[in-house]
């Protein structure tokens, strides 16, 4: 599967959840591509942001999308990568920077 | 522009870690990276203490300026000002 018909189909899926793609189509292609490492590396698509452990249980909040995008699009607008953003978010002039972490470090298994 | 000493701790598939580098790169900043996904074994237990002890929230990036500064995540504002880049 390329990359186009992967944005399409991640795209379509989650714009119907109210998930809309970064307006900065070269972002989201880089994440793209990241989670398509990750599918390779440890077989699922591990947030290209965080550290997985590379264990499908011990990472199951992280795999995308994550646990924690609704509540950081609702408090942010963005996901934690910035993949994921709300429809105000596109439409605004935000930067594209880092927000919180809100995964709980003892989540962290390392 | 001042000479520091900066250690960033990313991860290669990471965009906020990119942004990160760009910066530092455009703005001639002189840094040591580690890519810790890609590091393994000993070397990623060391490697994440390192990072766990300036940022317990294990994030990426981690930016750390003159051993004194920590800036958890790409903030543009932040790394200009630590820097004191134009």
């Amino acid at each position: 599967m390329n990359l186009d018909e992967f944005y399409e189909r991640l795209r379509k899926v989650n714009e119907a959840k109210g998930y809309y793609f970064n307006r900065d189509r070269e972002r989201v292609d880089f994440l793209l591509d990241a989670l398509l490492v990750n599918k390779e590396r440890y077989g699922y698509m591990a947030c290209p942001c965080r550290l997985a452990a590379g264990d499908r249980e011990a990472d199951r909040d992280i795999i995308c999308p994550c646990w924690y995008r609704e509540p950081d699009v609702q408090e942010y607008g963005t996901c934690f990568c910035n993949l994921y953003v709300s429809k105000e978010w596109n439409e605004s002039e935000a930067p594209s920077e880092s927000i919180p972490e809100r995964r709980p470090p003892e989540r962290m298994p390392f | 522009m001042a000479e520091h000493q900066v250690m960033v701790y990313a991860l290669s598939t990471c965009s906020h870690c990119r942004n990160a580098r760009e910066l530092l790169d455009h703005s001639g900043v002189q840094y040591d990276c580690i890519e810790v996904d890609l590091t393994e074994g000993e070397e990623r237990d060391r490697v994440v203490a390192q990072v766990r002890e300036a940022n317990p929230s294990l994030s990426f990036p981690t930016i750390v300026i003159d051993s004194d500064t920590v800036i958890v995540g790409f903030k543009e504002q932040a790394i200009r000002e630590a820097l004191e880049l134009q």
